[in-house]
Formats: C-alpha cells, structure tokens, sequence
C-alpha cells in the first residue's frame, strides 16, 4: 500500500542565495531568562515547529539532546522554518538509520560547496572555498586520496613516538595544586602541535593554527566575533602565509608534510588559491576542533562519572574502547550537511531538490532503537567502535585513526602520573551547533 | 557452520566456524579475530573490514556492489582483489577460504 506522503516545507523553503548579510535578528523563544533549568523545560514540551535548533544558545547551555530525543520519537525527519530568513529552512534528520541512509547516498545527497556545502549554514557564496570535504565525486576522491597517506595505518606508526614524548613533556609541565584552564594548557597544546607537524609549520607559531580554526568557525554574530568581512581577511592572510610554505614544498623533494603532499600531486598541485585556501581549512579545522573536544569531554565525563574513572583505574586495559565511547559520547561535530540533488524520500518525508538536509550525529550517537542506555558514558561498552561521530560513507573523517592515536597515547599517560584529576566547575561551551566543543574548563591536579 | 580462516598481515592464522547467512566482518568480531573492526556495523559506509580474497574464491564471493566499491575506492591499501569481509555472507561455496587482511584498517 503506498503511503499518502505530505508536502511539510514546500511553501517555507527560501531559494539559494535569498539570504543576505548581515542576517535579520533571530526569533527566539519568549522566556524569563535563558538559563539551563528554563531552556530544558521549555524544550520538553514546545511545538516542535517553534524551535530554531540552529541557535547557538542551545549548544552553549547544552540543552539540545532534549529537543533532539522528542524528534527521534515524534518525528525522526523533521523540517524547521522557524528564522528561515536566517538559515532558509532545513530538515533535522536524527535517527541512526536515517543519518547512515543520507550519509551513504553521495548520489541523492551532494556535499558542493556551490550549493551550500557541509554545514548548517551555506558556505559564504561570495567567498566559496573549494575544499574535499564539500566536493561531490569524482573530484573529492583524487583531493582526499592526496592527503590520505599521511593519517594511513602505516604512516601514523612512524609518529607515535613523537606524540608519545610531546604529551609527556606536556603533562609533565602541568601545575600541582593549582586551577588550570585544561582546555589550553592540554586539549589546545596537544592538537595544536600535532598539526604544526604534519603541516610542517614552525611550532613555535602553532597557536597560528588554532586561531585560524576558530576564526573558520566562528559565528560571526556572536560578541566578540569578527565580522564576516573581518573573517575572510583573516583567512586570506592565513593563504599568505601557507602560499610562502608551499613555494618552498614545491621547489624541493617531496617531505612528507600535508603542504609537500598537497604541492606535489597531480591532483592537487594546480589548485586555485581560493581550493588551496579551503583545504587548508578542512585539514586544521578537522585536525583540531574535533581532536581538541574530545580531549577536553573524556576528562569532563570521566569526573561526572566516578565509577567509570574507577574502573578505568582499575583496568588500565580499557583504554582503547574508553577513547572510542569517549568519540561517542562527545561527537564534536554535531551535524554534516547535505543538498538533495533531486526530489526524495526520506523516513516518509518528501524532500524536495535543493533541500537541506542536517544529518545530527549528536543526536543518531544516542538512538535508543539502536544503542543500549545511549545516554549513559560507559567504558566498557560494547561494540564502541560503532559510533557515528566521524560519519560514514565517502567523506568519512579521514583522520579518525590519528584522532584515536592521540587519546589513546594521552590517557595511557595520564594513567601513569596522575590517580585523579578534578573538575572544578561546569566547562564552558563552544555557542555552535557545528563544532561541539569547550571553550574552556578549569581543573586541579592534587599537590 | 562454514569454515573461514582469516589471515594477518603478519601470517597469524584465525581458523573459525562462521553460521551460514552470516556476513564475513560478523564472524570475525564475533570470534574475536584481530584485525578486523567493523565500524559501521555492516553498511559497507566505511572500509574497516577491509579483506583480500584470494584469486580462486573470486567467483564464489561476487562482485562489489557500488557502495562498497566506492569505499574501497578510497583506501590506500586497495588491491583488485580488495572487499568489505561486510557484504559477503558466509555459504557451502565459502567453505575453507582464506581472508586476507590489510596491515591496518582505515
């Protein structure tokens, strides 16, 4: 029996390139206040037409998982035009099953930077910056094939040692008795090396590297934040930079590094600059936002569940399965996006080509249809590995295995020196609902 | 039951009983065989149950469907010979094959 489908969105959807900067103001929700106990209540029972999950005040205060629980049960694909002169309207897909069918539909599902490309909100279209994650085949597998040597299996043998010895040198400078930011001293210190190395940038310039993935990243509404304008000067001073590193790669023996790489493959090596510029950005937002957070949420988690620390204490051995629920449970990429390449049907919803279509990994890593007590952090889970935090099908994180390598390493350490390390109050979050991280999170070491 | 043996890179060798109907990434993290990690849970999404199938079990595996073609595709180690131990299901025809397995999986 064919199933009566219902056009939901037809009239809400705002056509490409409608939206102009700077965004009008967002609608939200008429509360007293916008703490943490108001937003929960009011996420658990609004319609569910009047919630814009895109608002970063629902990351900030991490109250999403509410309203992303009611969607899985009420209506797992779910459109949202609520501040769509802001965002244009897109589908919340957030069901295991759902995110796994979108992610492994390259076909239907296109990832184009010239349609808006991976992330909630369009890529800049005045700005586009052509980058392998937010290309379609067959141009993504020869760019992402150039660079996928270098986090391969074999190749991340040769820099276990060096991580090794930078995270005990890193630990080891860390105060006793003291609050410290961990976020800083640990979490940003340790990616922010690893990237300077496998770009072959000067360490001593590494916090270079996290300012640009911020800067990529940021919203720019938010205070503080530099404009949209301010934003892509940054990033066009960031290629400056990098052009100076490739004229060197380019004219010498292949090194090794991800610019040596990049320079000297026939795929990549004529790239435009503005493809330079945007791959640029993949590889150090992808090898530090993600990396960083997850750094950062396995201690968080860890404090906020004593018995698991015990175990872990008692069973050195559960390291390798701690670092994957660990991925899980933080997934510090909340969501991929896609643009439907032509009308399809999704968990009974018609959607229509040119729709967005968010696939919440947030919110598919705590499916209860598919994964036992999702929301409980448990070490010793079975079956770790199957998380969907670095996505799946032909754009999968490609440097999940060197992310694994780093907390492994790092919490084999931290087990040597430390019995505990204390959280001393609630980490404060990254305001996205891309990038799910922590801004900062102060801790002590006992003396 | 079909008789599979799974090989390591490094020669070690895994002789185990797979159920018949039962897919090949399965029957490796269900008798714990090393080597073998099965992160999607059997979509051929990513590639790490990446498999070797020796020459003379060609015909009896079958072919790559697209997906898992295209995830192959992209795996630095990939070989002609190259499939996800996910898509193929263990039968009669399988009984006594070797699978071969990459250094790492990715």
């Amino acid at each position: 029996m064919a199933t009566q489908l219902t056009d939901t969105r037809s009239t809400q959807t705002l056509p490409q390139g409608s939206i102009s900067y700077p965004f009008p103001p967002r609608v939200k929700p008429d509360l007293p206040n916008h703490d943490v106990a108001t937003l929960e209540a009011y996420l658990a029972t609004a319609p569910l037409e009047d919630v814009d999950i895109a608002d970063p005040m629902w990351w900030s205060t991490d109250t999403n998982h509410i309203y992303f629980k009611r969607l899985r049960n009420e209506a797992p694909v779910f459109f949202t035009s609520v501040n769509n002169n802001r965002h244009r309207g897109f589908w919340s897909v957030t069901r295991w099953n759902d995110v796994m069918a979108v992610d492994t539909n390259h076909q239907v599902f296109s990832s184009d930077a010239h349609l808006g490309g991976i992330t909630l909100f369009d890529m800049d279209q005045d700005f586009i910056m052509p980058m392998f994650i937010a290309m379609d085949q067959p141009k993504h597998d020869v760019q992402r094939k150039a660079v996928n040597p270098i986090v391969s299996g074999q190749n991340l043998a040769n820099y276990e040692d060096l991580i090794r010895s930078r995270t005990c040198e890193v630990l080891d400078s860390l105060p006793r008795g003291e609050v410290f930011d961990w976020v800083d001293l640990v979490s940003i210190e340790l990616t922010s090396r690893m990237l300077a190395t496998l770009f072959g940038w000067p360490q001593e310039r590494r916090r270079m590297l996290t300012y640009w993935s911020d800067i990529s990243t940021s919203d720019p509404e938010l205070p503080g934040a530099p404009t949209k304008e301010e934003r892509q000067g940054i990033l066009l001073g960031m290629l400056q930079e990098f052009t100076v590193l490739w004229n060197d790669r380019v004219n010498s023996e292949p090194t090794g590094d991800l610019v040596s790489m990049l320079a000297h493959n026939p795929a990549t090596r004529n790239m435009p600059p503005m493809e330079f510029m945007g791959n640029l950005v993949l590889l150090i937002v992808g090898g530090n936002d993600t990396t960083r957070n997850s750094i950062t949420g396995g201690l968080y988690f860890l404090s906020q569940n004593p018995g698991e620390y015990a175990k872990l204490r008692a069973d050195h051995s559960l390291v390798d399965n701690m670092i994957s629920e660990i991925i899980r449970y933080q997934t510090p990429l909340a969501h991929m996006r896609r643009t439907a390449l032509q009308d399809t049907v999704l968990g009974g919803q018609l959607i229509h080509k040119g729709d967005k279509v968010v696939m919440w990994y947030a919110s598919a890593n705590r499916d209860e249809t598919v994964l036992d007590k999702p929301d409980e952090f448990r070490i010793d889970r079975a079956r770790a590995r199957q998380h969907m935090a670095f996505g799946f099908g032909i754009h999968r994180c490609v440097g999940n295995r060197l992310a694994e390598l780093q907390l492994k390493i790092l919490w084999e350490e931290i087990l040597k020196r430390f019995d505990t390390i204390e959280v001393v109050e609630q980490p404060e979050r990254v305001p996205s609902a891309f990038v799910r991280g922590y801004k900062s999170m102060m801790v002590r070491i006992p003396a | 039951m079909v008789k599979i043996i799974y090989v390591e890179h490094n020669g070690a060798r895994h002789e185990v009983n797979v159920p018949e109907g039962e897919n090949l990434m399965e029957g490796a993290l269900q008798n714990s065989v090393p080597g073998i990690d099965g992160d999607c849970g059997g979509n051929a999404a990513c590639a790490t149950c990446h498999c070797y199938i020796p020459s003379e079990w060609q015909a009896a595996t079958g072919e790559r469907s697209e997906q898992e073609d295209a995830m192959i595709e992209l795996a630095d180690t990939a070989k002609p010979s190259s499939r996800l131990a996910c898509q193929i299901k263990a039968s009669a025809a399988l009984d006594g094959m070797e699978v071969l397995m990459p250094e790492t999986q990715h």
